[in-house]
């Protein structure tokens, strides 16, 4: 490391501790002990800002949008335009109207597989995904593949948790019709090759959707840098509220998909014997949206570009590196999952103790991790394991965390010694 | 480490979990899968009877320490115990698991161990897993049973 990056990664640390003072939930002991969350690919906390965000919302703007004339509502639509905005500059998106409010990042997929993947998969197609989905980068797919009797592929990877180009681009044939992949594996921590795979899929004139629920509060994205056609990803997974999350698609590819859901806000007219749809983004946000959601999300962004991605990206990637040492050190301790390509996600096993009892021991230290499958049970069986436990880390996480989390592995080595 | 904790995690429930009994397929009988999706526990309870009584009973499979435990130290008790014993049996464990932290409960000898479940909420499914299913091998259910 060089000393300027020494400098800036002593400088995030100090950061931390500071940034770790905008989260009101962090303040609390849990079992008598001070809360050490490390749980963050499964949500993240969320600061003071996004938590008035909200209050503020509901407390002097509340309304529905696109539809009063009246003061509130014009207000209440100005602010979930802006948090469009704010996620578009987020992104770096072309426009606006690319940005589709969605729940979250599992919606979103779903939302492709059943407008895009209709329209385009047929009996004989192919699908591509990888083996390190989540189930929400499965489930949805295998739906269509049912449907349409087209067929799931999946890319494999390496003992590492890497996935095989060479085999990916095997795959490829001109039956594929979409690649959906993780940008970063929720499970194992890897950050995919995704530029290389979508300038694979693109070169057979296959569009590619990437899973960026682990990606992007955690490093910067750029979909237009990326190429990637969709991109998808949930606000509570980057300091927002939950049950919002947005898809990101182009504008061409989305003009042209049939709608998803049917209802208000997402038509021009209606009579009983036509309906024409509204423009983008709105045809594909039928009802009245998660207001709140999208504007607390928009504050979230605001606080994570205030901090800088950058940044975090640095400092968590300093912690990981700590953390790695740090756990490689525990005898009978397994990381699972060594890409050189990694985020803040530390998953492992230990000898001879199952992950659950590692999580139930580490909660009654305070130390909050996530033990399981991760809903990736493919993935489990390509790791042989059942399940792993998992420390991931947020902004506000220290060394002082990584420090507790080891202490408390002692405790259950001793345990089950 | 806490006082829960230890009554968790007491020396019995660790040598069970260390050292399964009983810890075998069965050729000659009936068996059932049980499986929790929560923390990836899957166990197979194999059972013979002869008339209403449980001859022999053993199981296999991966879980977490109060999981496979709890299998080890099941397969024990409700072995000779005519079916009907063995329902009462696992009524009580239930009633024990689920009874409020602050409450005194019912001893039920070596089972006893499994008192301090109570003080945690999530693992009574891991504790329970390979009673429902024994339950299931006893209906001959061909279905894996879940606790979800």
């Amino acid at each position: 490391m060089t000393s300027g990056a020494a400098l800036s990664a002593q400088g995030a640390a100090r950061d931390a501790a500071a940034i770790r003072q905008d989260f009101p939930i962090l303040q609390q002991r849990v079992h008598g002990k001070p809360l050490v969350y490390l749980d963050n690919a499964a949500t993240t906390q969320k600061p003071q800002a996004v938590i008035d965000r909200l209050a503020r919302y509901y407390g002097e703007e509340n309304a529905n949008v696109h539809r009063g004339l009246h003061r509130l509502s014009e207000r209440a639509t100005d602010a979930h335009e802006k948090a469009r905005a704010t996620v578009q500059r987020f992104l770096n998106a072309a426009e606006s109207r690319e940005i589709v409010f969605v729940r979250g990042t599992t919606e979103a997929i779903n939302l492709v597989a059943q407008t895009y993947g209709r329209a385009h998969v047929g009996a004989g197609d192919e699908i591509v995904i990888s083996v390190m989905d989540h189930h929400s980068n499965i489930v949805p797919w295998q739906i269509l593949c049912e449907e349409k009797h087209a067929r799931l592929r999946i890319i494999p990877m390496n003992d590492a948790g890497e996935l095989q180009l060479d085999e990916y681009e095997k795959l490829l044939n001109d039956r594929t019709r979409i690649v959906s992949v993780v940008h970063v594996s929720n499970a194992l921590g890897t950050i995919n090759p995704v530029e290389e795979i979508i300038r694979l899929a693109h070169r057979r004139g296959i569009p590619v959707l990437l899973d960026g629920a682990q990606a992007v509060a955690h490093m910067k994205v750029d979909v237009r840098a990326l190429g990637c056609d969709f991109y998808a990803l949930s606000g509570h997974k980057m300091l927002g509220p939950t049950g919002i999350g947005v898809l990101y698609g182009t504008s061409s590819l989305l003009n042209a998909m049939p709608p998803y859901q049917g209802g208000g806000d997402m038509i021009s007219s209606v009579t009983f014997e036509r309906t024409l749809y509204n423009v983008l983004p709105y045809k594909f946000e039928a009802g009245t949206p998660n207001i709140a959601g999208a504007i607390g999300l928009g504050s979230a962004i605001d606080y994570l570009t205030e901090v800088s991605l950058d940044r975090i990206a640095a400092h968590e990637h300093e912690l990981r590196t700590y953390g790695t040492d740090a756990l490689s050190q525990i005898p009978g301790l397994r990381l699972t999952g060594t890409a050189h390509e990694k985020a803040g996600i530390l998953s492992f096993v230990v000898d001879g103790v199952h992950p659950h009892d590692i999580g139930t021991i580490l909660d009654r230290e305070g130390v909050a991790i996530r033990t399981g499958h991760h809903c990736c049970q493919p993935l489990m069986a390509r790791l042989g394991v059942p399940a792993t436990a998992r420390a991931s880390l947020a902004l506000y996480n220290t060394r002082e965390d990584i420090d507790a989390l080891v202490t408390a592995l002692d405790k259950v080595r001793g345990v089950f010694a | 480490m806490t006082a829960d904790l230890q009554e968790l995690y007491q020396e019995v429930i660790l040598d069970h979990n260390k050292r399964p009994r009983n810890f075998r397929a069965l050729e000659d009988g009936r068996k059932a899968e049980g499986y929790n999706p929560l923390c990836g526990d899957r166990f197979t309870v194999y059972l013979r009877m002869e008339d209403s009584v449980i001859k022999d009973t053993s199981f296999q499979g991966s879980g977490c320490a109060i999981s496979k435990a709890s299998a080890s130290l099941m397969t024990e008790s409700v072995k000779g115990k005519t079916l009907a014993e063995a329902e009462a049996l696992f009524d009580r464990f239930q009633r024990m698991v689920t009874a409020p932290p602050d409450l005194p409960v019912e001893d039920l000898g070596r089972l006893s161990v499994f008192a301090g479940v109570r003080q945690f909420p999530v693992r009574v499914k891991c504790a329970s897993l390979a009673w429902h299913t024994l339950r299931a091998a006893v209906e001959a259910r061909n279905e894996v049973v879940s606790t979800e």
